[in-house]
């Protein structure tokens, strides 16, 4: 009894995990460049209902996805445009891209509330394949920047894009491509959502994960497999927290414990916040771990 | 006394390494180079010498391949070269170490290396060779620690390792001692002369003559874009090297006389020590002088030197860590801000006015209530008195001779010289009992800098105690009642203007008379050559 | 690229003010084309997205009951960004005054109106600001960054307005929905005009909105901002102290922002409940931009995007469409504005003349 328990637990974290990992992935190759996009929630949500749509008019789930990956680039694109090349505030442009991204999904989506799809198949332990291309991407994304030349070029835009400049790595184009990048996983995000976790589509049913997403890049300190222990970490508590909700107290060493199930939900945001703290307090230290250049828009001088 | 060395080879049996003929490079307003020969031979070491301004920086830039000469030959190995970009002068042979040097903190010694080199095959074993070169020149480096954790000296070897990992035959480094420790000093003489000994030139830019003595075998002498003179820096004193550098053709004092200044002292910096906030900033070292009311005092030096740390820690932008190290009127502001400085008496003309002394995309009267506001009383209960702030900064317009269509001018919308004298002329119309200007002439027009010049004489006639920080000697001769140099963070004596030689001064300034407290005159030719 | 930005070297006086009349043009032609495309009238689902709403018999009254929180939080807002400091966390912060100012009127139901509302006011402003403190400090003291840290804070300020409504204060005859009783009529801000819903906050938010453009064009401390925004070395040289600027900006605003969730809730809503807004703190920020964040221009980008909400709600009676056409509407016009932006500092150009390539 207790072994179906705790398989079927992990089964449902690694399923509340993986739209979360896939986003952060995405978004910390980008941030890694040197740019900030808040607008992951907008992509994911396009993502959802663009991979949604398809599958229903094709049938093929995978071309759903496929779909959404290059819906998400193309979120993304809108972005890189204007701030890589119109120089457009990032914090502004982002919260434009979501704004934009949730209305456009809920008003394509509009005419696909209520029907329903075939999720997409099982392949292994009862996981769908995209489950194992998320964690197969946060180790190639952790290869990609330890070990690579072009992950390593790709850091030092971040770091410092005036010394990559001089150097003579074309900093706008390597941040282009971290964007469109952090733009497909965010699609393959949402396709997640519409086609494996849920099989139906509803307005924001990414229920904020996209901010969740964007916690996690700075709670795993832009380290790759830290983000593989934080999204399980965030995805356990989410599905944590609905347990909580449902079972109304929990049972510590037999005594009933009443903790609302929003104290719960609140905790990966304040976990977040915490990390931030410790890793910014000492200006060298932060240096280390956050970009240097993160949200600063680059010119090339002269 | 002019001449090549006599040294060791007759010239003709050595070809030499680099040879440069009449190298001529106008810019806009200044001719930086001015029909420039210089001649390194294999394996030596050759000092580049010379003040701010002297040319020096724009000739490397040209042997490096940034620049082009508008004429002028270069010969490299005996054959004439057109050095296209920095990429080709490295296939050359050629490697430079920069003075500010950029490097990716968040990243390895090794990354950082393999950054530079765009090529994969120079990538390979580059973890092995790095250790490798490093160790057989002493220059020891962690390939994989990270740039954040280490000093600037050995931040500078990594440039090091990484020019020498592309085995050149000639090494420029441009004044690599203004970052280092007196150890890091040594060591980097070590490694340079070894490099020497293998047969790699070193051609080494500095304005500091005891290192050059105690390195070079052979120095080009450059001021104001010309060569004056070539000689073997080990047979001159450094007495000599300074009057070859500064020229002796200085214009004789041309200050007014000025009617003995008495009384205590209106600004008095007793033991001031501060740490630096910049990465290649210079931290000031147990600074004390004194200025008296009615005087001036000409604080003198290359850039570089902590003069942007010492107008921080004077203007309050920057605190002290006692209140009692500078007190102003015997008052103990060392722990004041600016504001409350400037409410005692003292006003500041930075060195920068493009967005440190004004704001350019602010009117001429927001400027002039940026610092005005304290001490000509322009607000009341929070709320800014526009038209007396209008009427200020009218006032100082016209004072000054600002060619302004007026205050609601934007500050962008002025030339270099009026605002200024602009900026001047807002701080002296406030009265102040001391006034601390930096470089109060830069880049200003002759005409605005007399009147600049004549304003700060008359603030001081009027019994105002006025330090002006410069890097133009000429500027603070024609000025100051007495002059103190600044070099690598400490303050020498102030001496009196009729009694400051140019071979004093220039020997100051380049850092060879150890201790501030050191008497006038004693030291020079005592000093031997370790370095300072 | 094909097309050049060629630095303009200054400021264009002409664009900044052209800027957000273009980003609007070109907003309205792109809604046309997604009506066009949704199988629409274009120009019909423009009338009554755009114009209907302002000439039915309560819409103008409405526009403006709609653009007071919007007004109250956009003011807040340009300050602060004057200074170069982000608030993204409003949306919290407004949360958060509306519990403090809802939690008061459920407490004290029966008190005197000329006693309550003001107190609700108090209490709403000092519920944004303490939710606003939190970010300041940690930037202040911690060097964290107030985007981030803002940011995380609206959801925290969210879940912890569910746990009240669905659990302490959830209304005990509410049939076990997630909100809490109505307000009583004497925490009811009073109505202005009659027969329309425009409150005492519509009021309080043009106050404030002048007042906003006298601190932030003739006082010290509006200056200080402005500088510090603009050449934080001279800020410096001056004296100004940036961790004062910093809490200012964010108390102002997140103090305005928990007056504009006292009004809503304690007005147009009238209770508690998980929906309070409709993402009023981040499209205020849309609404500081608009407005060049100036306070005055603030009012007319509140009530701009006033118009989309009232829009997308007519789009959904008469059209059928969500009213997800607001969200569309919102991104559009802030991407429109933020690309016509760039021509404030840049110049369009051809294509450079061969020579040597470069970004």
């Amino acid at each position: 009894m207790d072994q179906a328990i705790i398989v079927s637990f992990v089964l449902s974290v690694m399923t509340a995990s993986t739209p979360l990992l896939l986003a952060a992935t995405g978004e910390l190759v980008t941030e890694k460049s040197g740019v900030l996009n808040l607008g992951v929630e907008g992509m994911m949500l396009v993502g959802a209902i663009v991979g949604f749509a398809t599958t229903v008019h094709t049938g093929s789930a995978w071309l759903g996805v496929l779909a959404a990956l290059f819906a998400g680039m193309a979120m993304a694109l809108i972005f890189a445009i204007l701030t890589l090349t119109f120089l457009a505030n990032q914090v502004a442009t982002g919260l434009a891209l979501t704004i934009f991204g949730t209305g456009l999904s809920a008003l394509v989506g509009s005419s696909y509330v209520g029907t329903a799809v075939e999720a997409l198949p099982k392949v292994l332990f009862g996981q769908d394949a995209l489950v194992y291309l998320s964690l197969l991407a946060v180790f190639a994304v952790a290869w990609f920047l330890r070990r690579s030349h072009r992950g390593l070029v790709l850091r030092a835009v971040g770091d410092s894009h005036d010394a990559a400049h001089a150097i003579g790595y074309p900093v706008i184009l390597i941040r282009y491509a971290a964007t469109l990048f952090g733009g497909a996983m965010c699609g393959l995000a949402g396709a997640y959502m519409s086609l494996a976790y849920s099989t139906s589509w509803a307005e924001n049913m990414t229920a904020g994960r996209g901010w969740i997403a964007l916690a996690l890049v700075v709670f795993a300190t832009w380290r790759p497999v830290w983000l593989l222990v934080g999204a399980y970490l965030f995805g356990g508590i989410m599905y944590g927290s609905l347990a909580i909700q449902a079972a109304g107290a929990i049972n510590l060493f037999g005594y009933p414990l009443v903790v609302p199930s929003q104290l719960v939900s609140a905790l990966p945001y304040l976990a977040t916040i915490a990390v931030l703290v410790v890793i910014s307090r000492d200006r060298v230290k932060i240096r280390l771990n956050a970009p240097a250049c993160l949200g600063r828009p680059f010119h090339a001088a002269g | 006394m002019i001449g090549q060395a006599g040294g060791d080879t007759a010239i003709g049996a050595r070809v030499p390494l680099l040879s440069l003929s009449g190298i001529v490079k106008q810019f806009p307003g200044c001719l930086a180079n001015d029909r420039v020969d210089l001649t390194v031979l294999p394996g030596e070491i050759h000092a580049l010498l010379g003040e701010n301004g002297a040319g020096k920086s724009t000739l490397v830039k040209i042997i490096y391949g940034v620049l082009k000469p508008d004429q002028g030959e270069i010969h490299w190995q005996g054959q004439p070269v057109i050095v296209q970009n920095p990429n080709h002068a490295r296939r050359l042979g050629i490697g430079m170490v920069f003075q500010h040097f950029s490097l990716f903190e968040a990243l390895t010694v090794v990354e950082n290396i393999a950054l530079g080199l765009a090529d994969a095959a120079d990538r390979k074993g580059l973890h092995g060779r790095i250790a490798e070169i490093s160790k057989a020149y002493g220059l020891h480096l962690d390939p994989d620690k990270a740039v954040h954790d280490l000093s600037v000296g050995e931040r500078q070897r990594i440039e090091i390792v990484r020019c020498l990992l592309q085995k050149p035959k000639l090494l420029i480094m441009d004044e690599p001692t203004s970052v280092l420790t007196p150890q890091e000093v040594e060591r980097l003489f070590e490694t340079l002369r070894r490099l020497a000994h293998e047969g790699c030139a070193i051609l080494y830019i500095s304005h500091k003559l005891e290192e050059i003595r105690a390195l070079c075998e052979r120095a080009t002498i450059m001021r104001l874009g010309k060569v004056v003179a070539h000689c073997d820096p080990r047979k001159e004193t450094a007495k000599h090297l300074a009057e070859l550098m500064i020229g002796t053709e200085l214009k004789a004092a041309s200050h007014h006389a000025r009617s003995e200044a008495n009384g205590g002292p209106r600004l008095a910096v007793k033991d001031l020590s501060l740490k630096s906030e910049q990465q290649f900033g210079t931290d000031l070292k147990a600074i004390s002088f004194a200025v008296k009311g009615g005087e001036i005092l000409g604080i003198g030096g290359i850039a570089g030197n902590g003069q942007a740390e010492l107008m921080a820690a004077l203007s309050g932008e920057m605190l002290a860590a006692r209140p009692d190290t500078i007190a102003i009127d015997d008052i103990a502001v060392g722990r004041m801000g600016p504001r409350e400085r400037r409410g005692l008496g003292s006003c500041f003309v930075p060195e920068e006015r493009n967005g440190h002394g004004a704001v350019r995309d602010m009117s001429l009267s927001e400027n002039a209530f940026l610092s005005g506001n304290v001490r000509q009383v322009l607000s009341r209960n929070g709320l800014i008195n526009a038209g007396k702030t209008a009427g200020f900064a009218g006032d100082v317009i016209k004072s000054f001779d600002v060619r302004t269509t007026g205050p609601a001018a934007e500050a962008r919308s002025l030339s270099g010289g009026n605002l200024q004298k602009f900026i001047v002329g807002r701080e002296v119309k406030q009265s102040p009992k001391v006034l601390v200007v930096s470089q109060p002439t830069w880049g200003v027009d002759a005409g605005a800098a007399t009147a600049i010049h004549q304003a700060l004489i008359d603030l001081a006639d009027k019994g105002a105690a006025v330090i002006v920080i410069s890097q133009d000697l000429d500027e603070i001769f024609s000025l100051a009642d007495r002059i103190a140099v600044i070099a690598e963070g400490k303050l020498s004596q102030a001496i009196p203007i009729a009694e400051a030689s140019i071979e004093q001064i220039g020997l100051l300034m380049g850092g060879t008379q150890g201790t501030p407290a050191g008497p006038v005159g004693a030291n020079s030719g005592a000093r031997h050559a370790a370095p300072a | 690229m094909l097309l050049r930005l060629e630095p303009r070297g200054q400021r264009s006086r002409l664009w900044t003010y052209a800027s957000p009349v273009l980003a609007l043009a070109l907003t309205v032609v792109t809604s046309a084309i997604i009506f066009a495309v949704l199988g629409k009238d274009p120009l019909q689902s423009l009338h009554v997205f755009l114009v209907s709403p302002l000439i039915s018999a309560t819409g103008l009254p409405e526009l403006f009951v709609k653009a007071a929180p919007l007004i109250l939080i956009g003011v807040g807002l340009s300050l602060g960004f004057r200074a170069n400091v982000w608030n993204i966390g409003a949306e919290g912060q407004y949360t958060l005054g509306a519990i403090f100012a809802g939690g008061l009127a459920l407490r004290f139901p029966e008190a005197p109106g000329l006693v309550l509302i003001p107190a609700m006011m108090v209490l709403g402003v000092l519920g944004g600001m303490s939710w606003a403190a939190i970010p300041a400090y940690l930037r202040v003291r911690w060097n964290a960054n107030e985007i981030l840290t803002s940011l995380m804070l609206t959801y925290v300020a969210q879940l912890l307005l569910i746990y009240l409504v669905t659990g302490p204060w959830r209304d005990p005859e509410g049939y076990g929905f997630p909100q809490t009783a109505l307000f009583s009529s004497n925490a009811t801000p009073p109505i202005l005009v009659e027969a329309t819903r425009v409150h005492l906050g519509v009021l309080v938010a043009f106050l404030v909105a002048i007042v906003g453009w006298i601190v932030l064009t003739r006082s010290v401390i509006g200056f200080q901002l402005r500088v510090l925004g603009q050449a934080p070395r001279a800020a410096r040289f001056a004296g100004f102290s940036q961790d004062k600027l910093i809490w200012l900006s964010l108390m102002a605003g997140g103090g305005l922002a928990g007056l504009a969730g006292m009004f809503e809730v304690a007005g147009p809503i009238g209770q508690l409940t998980p929906a309070i807004s409709p993402g009023y703190g981040f499209t205020a920020i849309i609404v500081a931009f608009l407005g060049r964040l100036h306070p005055i221009g603030v009012i007319f980008g509140g009530l701009i995007l006033a118009l989309s909400y009232l829009g997308g709600e007519a789009a959904q009676i008469d059209l059928g469409m969500p009213n997800a056409v607001t969200g569309i509407f919102q991104g559009v016009l802030l991407f429109f504005l933020l690309a016509c932006d760039v021509l404030i500092l840049y110049r369009l150009r051809g294509p450079k003349p061969s020579l040597a390539g470069g970004a």
